[in-house]
């Protein structure tokens, strides 16, 4: 098998999946946690400037799912489409919030009137909350495995059966932190009441997410005794999960000294060492079968062909800086706190 | 029903969606970089009105492109997971190279385009524009290289077998480039270019008749009237090379697209006709040799008909194709009239004044919308029974996870979904163009801006 870097190229587009769906978690992360705050704002003016907030990028984090999940397709076809089969109901409702999450957007401000109004704010602060909890529920899915036969189709009971309680608890995890990371953006983006008001919720924040964190650990190292493996037989990757415990030390202080650009910095972090935490866990396997674990979905029986891989590995060292390039200029141009003007939502 | 019927109901029923938007976004994209360019040269207040107005209208239908795309992107696994695990080498990566090459600059410039009017200088808002239009074109390249390769299958080998058999890339150009690529990708951005461009004729010509915005409206109409001219005549060149092209790599297709039965020397070419496929006949109004010559510039050679394939290798639905087809066809003659009406009213003089005309523009922006859906669904049909062509059964090729009630259930709920957004749609859509090219108050610095926004949301707020 070629290899780059001393690594294998199913290895090296773990990686590239890996690396795309963590920026999408951080993107769209705090997008859904602003969402999911919206209802706890009582003011227009708050809604609309927590609105405006996310304006001018939300559709652009959007855009690291679609390439992520291109790339998904791409890079391990059988696993995108033994994946997306067998959890079926739970994506279909996932981008049924998402295109509600959508409208809402752009559709609430466009009329003056309350109902109208009020309908969508409660539209898009229930379709970002659910939005959050569903990516921890499938991801709950993912850790412990599903029951996947010898031709990798689903067996299993169907959408009930993914609503077990690890992934419920995951799913509180993944709503709880993208709370946080919400807040502390929003409070990098506002000014006056507003911000006053989300110093208080920012510790709610925390208090929420410690709570689920706590809880899903335990759940994890009591009852899923497969996810520590990887980190038994090598211990040197257990720098991750601690790393992720540091962070998750050290955000409160920020929080409490008001310093909210670290804050913002170490809410990134935490998503991305959980993250890594998983990656860890899984490699090299994609998809745990429950029924077997010879029909389990790994990155080597799932990848394209090495040409693929190489081709694809090359377009995202042509792309990937390209892509940076104009995310930066747009997060630059909308640096700042929000201002409304004629063109806001 | 059966899972293969539901998951290509509900396939087509979301595609077709998709595809009321994106052409709209490529076609306006196009027209803004025009008005705009226009403004920067001449300095005219009005141009940048313009621009703003179709700005709003544009954020619409993207809005509503990316939302329904989105849903398009995860349908592959979810409705055609053997589909995908066969063709995920190669539809994947044109797919993945979408994302990157495409999307990611079409929506990083978007944020700039509609809300950095006030935030970065004229020329950067140009370049913005420009390239949310580049980046509107650049998906249809991919997603249409990804479609072409399913219709004319090129640069690729097959590995396994059974239920594990799938496509690999050999050689990554051929693949992109198929035999059907650059006809058809020129012809769907023509298609999308029209259903833009008409889309402005209309707005114009309402605002026209009403007796709005007539100064700036004029204008704008001229330069969309010169580009409906110049991008239809061109359609039905890309048509007429399309049609070859199939006729040279897909004969079943086409030969159901004439209601070809038995090869016939020469071959008619139908205007209008009925195809009774139980005792395989076509009737209709045809011009002899037609298809012959289009085929081949030769009004005696040739053309295959459905005969010659096998029953379970032909398309069935042959009269749905056939309506499909030429629905387009007299809908891209139709058009080319119109245009060149117009025009001609225009060096007279009376372009205007001849309200009858204008009424006719107004209604007009539905056809481009009508050919684009019913060109998809000739094509689609017609690659029946195949969804690789010649290789790989489109009853082969659904998810056997998936149950019946599993589809029935997203069926409906994006069937409500979208009855929603569409009603939306409308309603905003005729909202924006009733406001009209509205006089902002022009605010230039904060403090002012601050001052109006309280007094906006003081109003709102009882
Ligand atoms: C405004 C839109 C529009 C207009 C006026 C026309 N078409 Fe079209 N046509 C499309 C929009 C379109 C499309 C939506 O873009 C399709 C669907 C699939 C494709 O590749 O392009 C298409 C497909 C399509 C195909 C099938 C290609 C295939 O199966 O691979 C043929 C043969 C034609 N067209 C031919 C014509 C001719 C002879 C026209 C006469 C003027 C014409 N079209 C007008
Ligand atoms: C360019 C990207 C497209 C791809 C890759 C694609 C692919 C597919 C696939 C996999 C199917 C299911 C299998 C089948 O029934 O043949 C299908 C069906 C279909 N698609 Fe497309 N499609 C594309 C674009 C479109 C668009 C834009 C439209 C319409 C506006 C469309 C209309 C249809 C219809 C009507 C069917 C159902 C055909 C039937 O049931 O006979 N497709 N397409
Ligand atoms: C069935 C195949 C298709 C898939 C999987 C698909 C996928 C997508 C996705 C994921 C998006 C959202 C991208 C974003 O987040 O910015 C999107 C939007 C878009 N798609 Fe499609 N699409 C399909 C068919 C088509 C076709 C046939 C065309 C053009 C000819 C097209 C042109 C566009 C454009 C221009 C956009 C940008 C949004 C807009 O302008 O409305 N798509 N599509």
């Amino acid at each position: 098998m070629q290899t780059l870097f001393g690594l294998d190229y199913p290895t090296l587009w773990f990686l590239v999946v890996g690396g795309l769906f963590s920026g999408y978690a951080i993107l769209d992360g705090f997008d859904f946690g602003a969402g999911a705050w919206h209802l706890f704002f009582k003011k227009e003016q708050s809604r609309r400037i927590g609105l405006n907030a996310i304006g001018p990028v939300w559709d652009g984090n959007e855009v690291w799912l679609v390439i992520g999940g291109g790339a998904l397709f791409a890079g391990f076809p059988v696993m995108y489409a033994a994946f997306f089969s067998a959890l079926y109901i739970p994506f279909m409702l996932f981008l049924f919030f998402l295109i509600l999450r959508a409208i809402s957007i752009e559709f609430r401000s466009k009329e003056e009137m309350l109902w109208w109004r009020k309908t969508w704010d409660i539209v898009y602060g229930i379709s970002s909350t659910l939005l959050a909890f569903l990516l921890g529920v499938v991801l709950g899915n993912v850790l412990q495995g599903i029951a996947i036969d010898k031709n990798h189709n689903y067996t299993g009971s169907g959408f009930f059966e993914f609503l077990n309680p690890f992934a419920l608890l995951v799913g509180f995890t993944t709503l709880s932190l993208f709370m946080l990371h919400g807040a502390i953006y929003l409070l990098l983006k506002t000014e006056n009441r507003l911000f006053a008001k989300l110093t208080i919720l920012v510790k709610k924040a925390i208090a929420f997410f410690l709570v689920s964190f706590g809880l899903t650990t335990a759940y994890a190292l009591l009852f899923i005794p497969h996810l520590s493996d990887a980190i038994k037989t090598n211990p040197l990757m257990l720098i991750f999960p601690f790393l992720g415990f540091i962070s998750i030390g050290i955000l409160p202080k920020l929080v409490a000294k008001r310093k909210f650009r670290y804050a913002f910095l170490f809410s990134v972090l935490i998503i991305s060492f959980m993250l890594m935490t998983v990656a860890v866990e899984l490699y090299p396997n994609l998809l745990i079968s429950t029924l077997n674990k010879e029909y389990t979905l790994t990155i080597y029986n799932s990848a394209s062909s090495q040409k693929t891989l190489k081709i694809m590995l090359l377009m995202v060292a042509i792309g990937g800086p390209l892509v940076l390039t104009y995310t930066l200029f747009v997060y630059k141009v909308f640096a700042g706190k929000v201002k409304l003007d004629e063109t806001s939502y | 029903m059966d899972v293969e019927i539901l998951a290509r109901i509900q396939f087509a029923f979301t595609v077709a969606f998709h595809y009321i938007y994106p052409p709209l976004s490529i076609g306006l994209g196009l027209l803004m970089v025009i008005f705009e360019s226009t403004y920067i040269k001449t300095k005219k207040e009005e141009y940048k009105k313009l621009v703003k107005f179709w700005t709003k209208i544009f954020a619409l239908t993207f809005g509503i492109g990316v939302a329904t795309g989105i849903v398009m992107e995860f349908e592959f696994g979810t409705n055609w997971a053997v589909y995908s695990k066969y063709v995920g080498d190669i539809f994947g990566s044109a797919l993945a190279a979408e994302g990157i090459f495409a999307f990611a600059l079409e929506s990083g410039f978007l944020g700039v385009l509609l809300f950095g009017w006030n935030r970065v200088k004229p020329w950067v808002h140009l370049v913005s524009t420009i390239g949310v239009f580049l980046g509107s074109m650049f998906s249809a390249i991919w997603i249409v290289a990804a479609n072409s390769w399913q219709q004319t299958p090129a640069g690729y080998h097959i590995v396994g077998e059974g239920m594990n058999a799938r496509a690999e890339i050999t050689d990554f150009q051929a693949m992109v480039f198929n035999p059907s690529f650059l006809d058809r990708i020129s012809h769907v951005w023509l298609g999308a270019f029209l259903a833009g461009i008409f889309l402005v004729l209309s707005v114009h010509a309402y605002y026209i008749l009403k007796g709005r915005y007539i100064s700036i409206s004029k204008k704008a109409f001229k330069i969309a009237l010169i580009a409906a001219a110049l991008v239809s005549l061109s359609q039905l060149v890309s048509g007429s090379k399309a049609a070859e092209g199939v006729g040279k790599n897909q004969p079943a297709k086409l030969a159901a697209m004439e209601g070809v039965w038995t090869e016939k020397a020469p071959a008619e070419m139908y205007l209008l006709g009925w195809v009774d496929s139980k005792h395989e006949k076509t009737s209709g109004l045809s011009i002899p040799g037609g298809l012959s010559y289009l085929m081949y510039r030769e009004f005696k050679a040739p053309v295959t008909g459905l005969k010659a394939f096998k029953k379970e290798d032909r398309p069935s639905q042959v009269n749905a194709v056939f309506q499909f087809y030429h629905l387009m066809i007299i809908i891209g003659i139709f058009l080319i009239g119109l245009t060149l009406l117009g025009s001609f009213m225009w060096w007279k003089g009376k372009l205007f004044s001849t309200r009858w005309l204008l009424r006719a523009f107004v209604l007009a922006a539905i056809l481009p919308q009508i050919a684009n859906q019913v060109g998809w669904f000739t094509a689609e049909m017609g690659r029946q029974p195949w969804v690789v062509y010649g290789l790989l059964r489109t009853s082969d090729a659904f998810s056997q996870a998936v149950s019946a009630n599993q589809i029935v259930f997203s069926l409906i709920m994006f069937f409500i979904l979208y009855l929603l957004l569409f009603l939306l749609f409308v309603y905003l859509l005729n909202k924006k163009i009733k406001k009209g090219i509205h006089d902002e108050p022009e605010v230039e610095d904060g403090v002012l801006r601050e001052e109006i926004v309280e007094l906006l949301t003081h109003k709102t707020n009882k």
